[in-house]
């Protein structure tokens, strides 16, 4: 007789539930809603920094963009729960997590309308940029938790990536030295359910994508990605562990990808509207204003004013964005190497010059 | 039939493997019901089943061993790295395993097998989706790399890499992908792989090229012709194993070699060629040897593409300059 391996038991955490109940004693930080609003306000920024983002691609003002919709929380609570001194390595899709990191909303429509400038961050000087090759970020952040131990800095590494990169060897690779060698790391995966057209179920015949962790001797959770409270209290926790224990923790937040993979996608093509529709009675954002409404911290007048004040904001930025400057053609040999070699001085001069003769 | 372009092309020839040869499957990163994110595997899923036409997790250096695995015992894999910039993986079971087993075993066990991966620049892709690497692949032996410049050279091409007892990286220029469209004959007639394609006759200057910077040398050809210069274009199209002959002939007949790749020129796949005109065809030419490359600096992202990217106007130029020798 072939005997089943136990289930493993993957705890899973939410404090506030689609509707907007409170189903379990909430974490300190959250018992004043008010509390609350700027994590409310990140989110809604994120939504329509996304929106007017995609809007941009859609006029030939921008390149290829990944929106987080229905993703917001992960992002905002991820970022919520770190201190400044923590290292955040991003994938293509955090820019909830970057914008309140201190990542400006110009850079990051400087960097998806293609101009490197937008990943020279004037805060969050020791993040990571945007990570595209998926799941190769995993590797780094084990990195700079070395680096971070030894030099007895008091922080922890926090690298987001999506539920298809942990199929990747990477992820194996990078889970397994920080059990080994206990270094502060916190893995968020960020499950979305798909990536790309491939479903999460078609991904991997794993149960969840935080038990990987088991075999790696280091944790693993899952908890309720769209519950922002959830995530940042998880990751906090988690972040609490890295530092002063150095135990590696993979936070798995679920989530679900309510738009297309990119604006280069079109998810009809794979998954069905039913499937979507469902998803939106989920959505991390009305969540949590419903929450904060229940609680009488917040009124049609607050939202109103945010809303406004939001889109102000993300106008005024995506102004400086598209008033900003070309960049120099002979910029793309200046940060090649620090010191540049005489032989690529010939090579620059060219460039410069083909540059200027066609205007 | 309607003429079609690149992409089509290449979902009409593999198309016609998965139909001729039941041990062909296709693998990848969304090949399935999406039909790969060029939408060159459109329709494949449907047509023939999810046996053969498989959907991989999201992982590169898997995709590339597992094919070796499938190649030795029986099947012919054909799997797609959704952009160049994701192979670097897969260079350890290319390197290591594929285009050596048969060497290691005698030929007991081989590896017949196919990578297809968009390559190149030009469509203001995001960051990591616009290098050409080609050299770095076309410095393993045992391995081919091949590089189609129109639709129906992609057909022909590819239908003769997965017919090959041996691995070939197939790499598609992604500028060509839609660029223009011919008629194809969906004959299942292969293209030789072992020669290039002299795509335009002259007897001035000859272009030695590949890719995306065929249809630049054919550009700077009709600029140059109105000038009184006629020049030769040669589609070198498969860069391992080289054809040294066809770009020899040509020099022997112009005295004038302008070598246009849009690689960085470092190592680039233009050293080669031009270290082999130096060693065989030095007492034909009449003047150096040029290239036009990319410069040696990091693909930039879309804003400065254009600026890095080589173009009609550096080949002009270079054909130009070499008109002064005579
Ligand atoms: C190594 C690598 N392979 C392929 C791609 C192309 N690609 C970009 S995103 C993506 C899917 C990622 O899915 P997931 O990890 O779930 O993240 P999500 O996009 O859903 O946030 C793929 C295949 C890539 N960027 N990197
Ligand atoms: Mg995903």
């Amino acid at each position: 007789m072939v005997s089943r391996e136990p289930e493993l038991e993957i705890p899973f955490h939410r404090f506030i539930d689609e509707v907007g109940q409170v189903v379990q004693k909430l974490p300190g930080f959250a018992t004043d809603p008010q509390n609350l609003v700027p994590l409310y306000r990140a989110m809604m920024l994120t939504r329509v920094f996304d929106e007017r983002a995609v809007g941009l691609q859609r006029t030939g003002r921008l390149g290829t963009y990944a929106s987080s919709l229905g993703q917001e929380a992960v992002g905002v609570g991820v970022a919520a729960a770190m201190r400044d001194q923590d290292v955040l390595l991003p994938s293509f899709r955090e820019q909830g997590a970057m914008l309140w990191r201190g990542v400006s909303m110009k850079e990051l429509l400087l960097y998806w309308g293609g101009d490197e400038r937008g990943s020279d961050f004037t805060k969050a000087r020791s993040d990571f940029p945007i990570c595209i090759p998926v799941g190769t970020q995993f590797s780094h952040a084990a990195g700079v938790a070395f680096a971070l131990k030894q030099q007895g800095v008091d922080a922890a590494a926090v690298a987001v990536a999506g539920d298809g990169a942990t199929s990747k060897g990477d992820f194996y690779e990078a889970m397994n030295i920080t059990g080994a060698w206990r270094l502060p790391v916190v893995f968020v995966i960020n499950n979305n359910q798909w990536a790309i057209s491939v479903s999460r179920t078609k991904q991997t015949a794993a149960r969840s994508l935080a038990q990987k962790s088991v075999a790696a001797g280091i944790l693993g959770l899952q908890v309720d990605g769209n519950d922002v409270v959830a995530v940042k209290q998880t990751v906090s926790e988690a972040l609490e562990r890295a530092r002063h224990s150095c135990v590696a923790t993979v936070v798995e937040a679920v989530t679900y990808r309510l738009t297309d993979h990119t604006t280069a996608d079109d998810a009809s093509r794979y998954r069905s509207d039913e499937e979507v529709s469902k998803h939106w009675q989920y959505e991390p954002v009305r969540r949590l204003r419903q929450f904060m409404e229940n609680n009488h911290a917040w009124s049609s007048a607050d939202e109103e004013a945010l809303q406004k004040q939001v889109a102000s904001e993300v106008e005024t930025a995506i102004q400086a964005y598209l008033d900003s400057d070309a960049p120099a053609a002979g910029s793309m040999f200046d940060y090649l190497y620090k010191n540049p070699p005489k032989s690529l001085a010939n090579q620059r001069d060219h460039i410069v010059t083909r540059a200027a003769d066609d205007g | 039939m309607a003429e079609i372009n690149m992409v089509q092309a290449v979902n009409l020839a593999l198309a016609r493997a998965l139909e001729d040869d039941p041990s062909v499957v296709v693998l990848g990163e969304d090949v399935g019901i999406n039909g790969g994110v060029f939408r060159a595997t459109e329709g494949l899923y449907n047509r023939f089943g999810q046996d053969r036409i498989l959907d991989t997790p999201l992982a590169e250096a898997l995709i590339a061993g597992m094919s070796v695995g499938m190649a030795a015992a029986g099947l012919r894999p054909v799997s797609e790295i959704q952009f160049m910039g994701f192979i670097y993986p897969t260079i350890d079971q290319l390197e290591c395993h594929a285009s050596r087993l048969r060497n290691r075993t005698r030929g007991r066990l081989s590896c017949p097998m196919v990578i297809r991966a968009p390559y190149g620049g030009g469509v203001h892709a995001p960051e990591h989706h616009s290098e050409s690497r080609e050299a770095m692949l076309a410095h393993i032996p045992g391995l081919r790399v091949v590089i189609p410049s129109s639709p129906s050279r992609a057909y022909g091409l590819l239908l003769a890499a997965i017919r090959d007892p041996d691995p070939v990286v197939f790499l598609e220029p992604k500028k060509l992908y839609r660029a223009n469209a011919e008629h194809v004959e969906d004959d299942g007639i292969a293209l030789p792989m072992d020669t290039g394609f002299v795509l335009r006759e002259g007897d001035d200057v000859s272009l030695v090229t590949w890719g995306a910077m065929v249809q630049e040398s054919f550009a700077a050809a009709a600029t140059l012709s109105t000038r009184g210069i006629e020049a030769e274009i040669i589609d070198v199209s498969t860069l391992n194993p080289f054809d040294p002959e066809q770009v020899l002939a040509s020099v022997e007949k112009t005295g004038r070699c302008v070598i246009i790749h849009e690689a960085v020129r470092t190592g680039g796949f233009g050293s080669e060629i031009g270290a082999t005109i130096a060693e065989h065809g030095l007492m034909s030419l009449l003047a150096p040897v040029k290239r036009v490359t990319a410069p040696d600096t990091v693909v930039p992202l879309a804003k400065l593409e254009s600026c890095f990217m080589p173009g009609a106007d550096s080949i002009v130029q270079a054909a130009t300059d070499l008109m002064a020798y005579s």
